[in-house]
């Protein structure tokens, strides 16, 4: 079981929560805003934090120090990136994972050594191959 | 030179009217369609419309061939992608980001950002500069050699006073270079040389250095 920050408590962010926390790993949500947390389970037992993740004080109470995995999904792209490069190569956290809808963005970062993920190449892709399929 | 800045708020605005004063060539590219509008009319059509993070725009704006990227946006996120971008797609020798936040500052340098410039901390050296019991003033930066030229001066009561040069304990990424000393011709520092109260005394040193540079000669 995995100890897991998780930064941005949208759609994605919030289910992501719910499932991770559900399987049994120990799961701390960051968002800016306290309203986001209504989108987590009444059966969530992890942490749901208000602050601004790229900031290294708020990542430390967040308890980055023995984060293994970090994943960035808030709206913003350049806020994911920031978050994602801060985790990595300034608090050393094993994995890191980052959400980048902008798929020239995307393909940038992950040249410079993080692991990225658009979501825009993805659905894309799906909806081609159902549209040829 | 041609200069790219992204952000034409205040900061970006009297940039851009100072370089273009030198004669550089200078593009802004702004997304606010209103802020790009009053910066056409005022200072002629250099701001272009579009998000300074996006490839396509930077694509237009000739970032390839630029000397210098320069972000002054609001956002430390923006200005950091912006230049990351610059500098690893285009290939811009010297991008240039604002910080809002001075604890960013080191991981801006560690993502390879040339220079970080943080009001915050510009202001507090101007203010630590005027108050008389200030420890140490950084006056010049020398990255590519991690070098810096620091200011300090010798408060009455310093440990220092009445020690010769010699018998300072300096550390070894430090080198004394010039003492001020009131109503006197500056003095270039042999080994022999007094520190007397109230000198300004002008060091080359390395940033790990510069702690211990400044208790060799303050006192701890």
């Amino acid at each position: 079981m995995k100890k897991i920050i998780i930064m941005g408590c949208g759609r994605t962010g919030g289910q992501l929560a719910n499932i991770l926390d559900a399987a049994g790993h120990t799961v701390t949500v960051l968002d800016v805003d306290a309203y986001s947390f209504r989108r987590l389970s009444p059966q969530y037992k992890g942490k749901a934090i208000v602050c601004n993740a790229i900031d290294p004080e708020s990542l430390t109470k967040a308890g980055i120090a023995e984060t293994e995995v970090f994943i960035a999904v808030t709206q913003g792209d350049n806020r994911n990136i920031m978050a994602a490069e801060m985790a990595k190569h300034i608090f050393n956290v094993p994995r890191v994972i980052c959400r980048i809808y902008d798929p020239l963005r995307q393909e940038i970062f992950q040249t410079l050594g993080l692991e990225t993920l658009s979501p825009t190449t993805i659905f894309a892709d799906i909806l081609k191959k159902r549209v040829e399929g | 030179m041609y200069i790219l800045i992204v952000g034409g708020g205040r900061v970006g605005y009297y940039l851009t009217k100072a370089l273009l004063a030198e004669g550089h060539e200078v593009l802004i590219i702004e997304q606010n369609p209103a802020v790009c509008k009053t910066i056409n009319d005022e200072l002629g059509g250099i701001c272009a419309r579009g998000d300074g993070c996006e490839v396509t725009t930077l694509l237009d704006a000739g970032t390839s061939r630029a000397d210098m990227f320069v972000a002054v946006t609001g956002e430390d996120q923006h200005n950091l992608v912006a230049c990351q971008i610059a500098k690893h797609k285009f290939k811009v020798p010297k991008t240039f980001a604002r910080l809002k936040n001075p604890k960013n500052e080191t991981l801006f340098k560690k993502l390879g950002i040339d220079v970080t410039i943080s009001s915050t901390n510009v202001i507090m050296e101007h203010i630590t500069e005027s108050l008389p019991t200030h420890p140490l003033t950084h006056l010049m930066d020398i990255p590519e050699r991690n070098l810096e030229v620091v200011e300090v001066r010798i408060p009455v009561g310093s440990s220092s006073i009445g020690k010769a040069v010699k018998d300072l304990s300096l550390p070894a990424g430090s080198m004394l270079s010039l003492i001020i000393r009131k109503d006197q011709k500056p003095i270039i520092p042999l080994p022999t040389t007094i520190l007397a109260a109230g000198d300004q005394v002008i060091a080359v040193t390395s940033a790990e250095s510069e702690e211990a540079l400044r208790s060799a000669l303050r006192g701890k």
